[in-house]
């Protein structure tokens, strides 16, 4: 584990996209207090303000601070990105080990269940999926995390299926464990590592289709702000005020940036042969 | 070789039951009642009644889904209910253009990822590894929608050099064609060339370490030599077999670009079709993404099948 840790610090590239990915953390965490504005108030006066010592970011068609929105959009941005492979995995991580574990029919079933789920597009099925559950952050996020689960799911099961091979796995087999104890005692623990690196990457495949749901109108919905659904309003000004267009995806492709760098890191930190 | 193919071919048989079972299951939980919409205000109970029957609405479920497949097999996906048009004559409409916008996407990730990927692979761990690495990453992070806005606001908007929207079939006018094709391209093409480039990166340094590498390269024979000839031969394997199976992902990020650009394609029907809650569209237009995604994915098994010497007499 301190050979990981260490591997992990000399990354230069982990440690800024960890830097990134708390700092946003953090200014979302501390939008109340840094949002110079309140990020729903319409002014007629300031609409479409170019940036400015007043407005650091500009405003929007209603007069809106675009910085003060950027930050509480990066609550829905994050949460989405979090809540999302968090549905993915505890749903994911259980059918796959349940497929890996047991293998014959129940693995046969699972797998050409997971496999049909990731032949329709990823986006074009989060899509459906919000539709149907209809326009919210909420359902988007839900939408998203049952799209990620077969990911989970096909990962999960070919970990399982390695770490079942193992000779302590059959050990403990041999001395008659329980199944359930040597899942959860001798399975999982070894399984997991690369899931949940895993997930800090799917957290970045996340944030960028929560934004693409926001974007088509079935995500965060107005007047709550969501990089996503600036820049559905930003398309529509980007001759008269292309600034509104610049900021959220920059926070975007920063954001997901970050978790992207932070899980290659830890990927080849954990990765057994860098030891 | 055969035999591998033939069970790929069995495994995918009961996918693609599967996918119909998901996509007739997920039209029907769409939300709002389409006839309601397409009876118009007056909502005529005998015109509702009408269009039930008509559509078979009011036949249970597995009725209505072996309905469903028979049609499906005879090649009629329905008919829309917002024009009244045949899906699969929108279908056909709609797919070449993104299968155009997807080809000219594929060519260029694979005209910059491919070189890019060598280049970092053959200079590893200086600062042109690091800098493709950086690229490939930033490619992979950042938003097509976005992307697409920018390119319209610097190119378009800016310095007027392109047309900021819409599409010219090329039977029209080949010039205006490709003029409407290129920036909805690179920004479809920008996460694939970064996809490519990692794998390929990743290929060729495997291959690079390899025993015959440093033959070749102790009987002297020039660099170049060693990486083109040697090297990537064996290092597109896996990288052709990849391209295949990224270009059915096209067909999903294209939804987003056509949305920016004004494209009439397969993704845009798909976003028109759930807002109009069209659910014979959506079911048309999901399941044909999804039979070609498995063809696809059976292209590149069979292609990797017949380029790896190994499995073609397995």
């Amino acid at each position: 584990m301190n050979r990981m840790l260490s591997r992990f610090l000399r990354n230069r590239g982990a440690l800024v996209g960890g830097t990134v990915v708390l700092l946003f953390i953090l200014a979302a965490l501390a939008a109340p207090v840094l949002a110079p504005y309140d990020p729903f108030k319409t002014s007629f006066l300031a609409i479409r303000h170019p940036p400015s010592a007043a407005y650091l970011l500009g405003t929007d068609e209603l007069g809106r601070d675009i910085l003060s929105r950027m930050l509480y959009g990066a609550r829905a941005s994050l949460l989405a990105g979090v809540v999302s492979v968090s549905i993915a995995a505890s749903i994911g991580i259980p059918i796959g080990l349940m497929a890996g574990f047991y293998g014959g029919l129940v693995d046969g079933i699972i797998s050409r269940v997971t496999d049909a789920l990731l032949a329709i597009p990823f986006l074009i099925l989060a899509i459906a999926l919000a539709a149907f559950l209809g326009p919210s952050l909420t359902n988007a996020m839900v939408a998203i995390g049952l799209s990620a689960m077969p990911i989970f799911a096909r990962l999960t099961r070919g970990q399982v299926m390695s770490v079942k091979a193992e000779d302590y796995v059959e050990g403990a087999r041999a001395i008659g464990l329980p199944n359930r104890w040597i899942i959860l005692r001798y399975i999982l623990p070894n399984a997991l590592p690369p899931v949940l690196i895993q997930a800090s990457l799917t957290i970045a495949t996340a944030i960028i289709a929560e934004a693409s749901l926001s974007f088509l109108g079935l995500g965060q919905q107005p007047p709550n702000p969501s990089w996503g659904s600036m820049l559905n309003t930003a398309k529509n000004y980007m001759t008269q005020a292309p600034w509104m267009s610049i900021s959220p995806g920059l926070a975007i492709f920063l954001v997901v940036l970050g978790f992207n760098l932070l899980g290659d890191g830890l990927r080849d930190a954990f990765d057994p042969r860098e030891e | 070789m055969f035999a591998i193919i033939g069970r790929r071919l069995l495994v995918a048989i009961p996918t693609v039951i599967l996918v119909s079972m998901l996509v007739f299951s997920l039209q029907k939980l769409l939300p709002g009642d389409p006839i309601a919409t397409i009876a118009g205000e007056e909502r005529d109970p005998q015109v509702i009644a009408y269009l039930h029957q008509k559509y078979h609405l009011d036949d249970p479920i597995p009725v209505q889904y072996i309905a469903w497949v028979g049609q499906i097999v005879q090649g009629d996906l329905g008919v829309s209910l917002r024009t009244d048009e045949p899906v699969l004559s929108l279908i056909a409409q709609k797919l070449p253009v993104t299968i155009e916008l997807a080809l000219f996407a594929m060519t260029f990730a694979l005209c910059i990822g491919i070189p890019m990927g060598i280049l970092a692979a053959v200079r590893k761990d200086t600062w042109i590894d690091t800098a493709a690495t950086v690229i490939a990453l930033s490619g992979l992070s950042v938003p097509n929608f976005w992307l697409g806005i920018m390119l319209i606001l610097l190119v378009s908007v800016k310095f007027g050099l392109l047309p900021a929207s819409g599409f010219v079939p090329p039977s029209q006018n080949l010039w205006l064609n490709i003029q409407t094709i290129i920036m909805p391209a690179f920004v479809l093409g920008n996460a694939l060339a970064a996809s490519i480039t990692r794998h390929t990166r990743a290929a060729m340094v495997g291959v690079l370490r390899s025993d015959y590498i440093r033959t070749a390269r102790a009987k002297g024979l020039r660099g170049r030599v060693v990486v083109l000839k040697h090297a990537l031969r064996n290092a597109l394997i896996p990288i052709v077999t990849i391209a295949t199976l990224l270009f059915g992902e096209l067909l999903g990020g294209a939804v987003l670009t056509e949305q920016v650009f004004t494209i009439p394609g397969f993704g845009k029907l798909i976003v028109d079709a759930v807002f109009n809650r069209d659910y014979a569209v959506v079911q048309g237009v999901v399941l044909c993404t999804a039979v070609g995604f498995i063809v696809m994915n059976l292209a590149a098994d069979v292609l990797y099948t017949i380029i790896n010497p190994r499995l073609r007499h397995a």
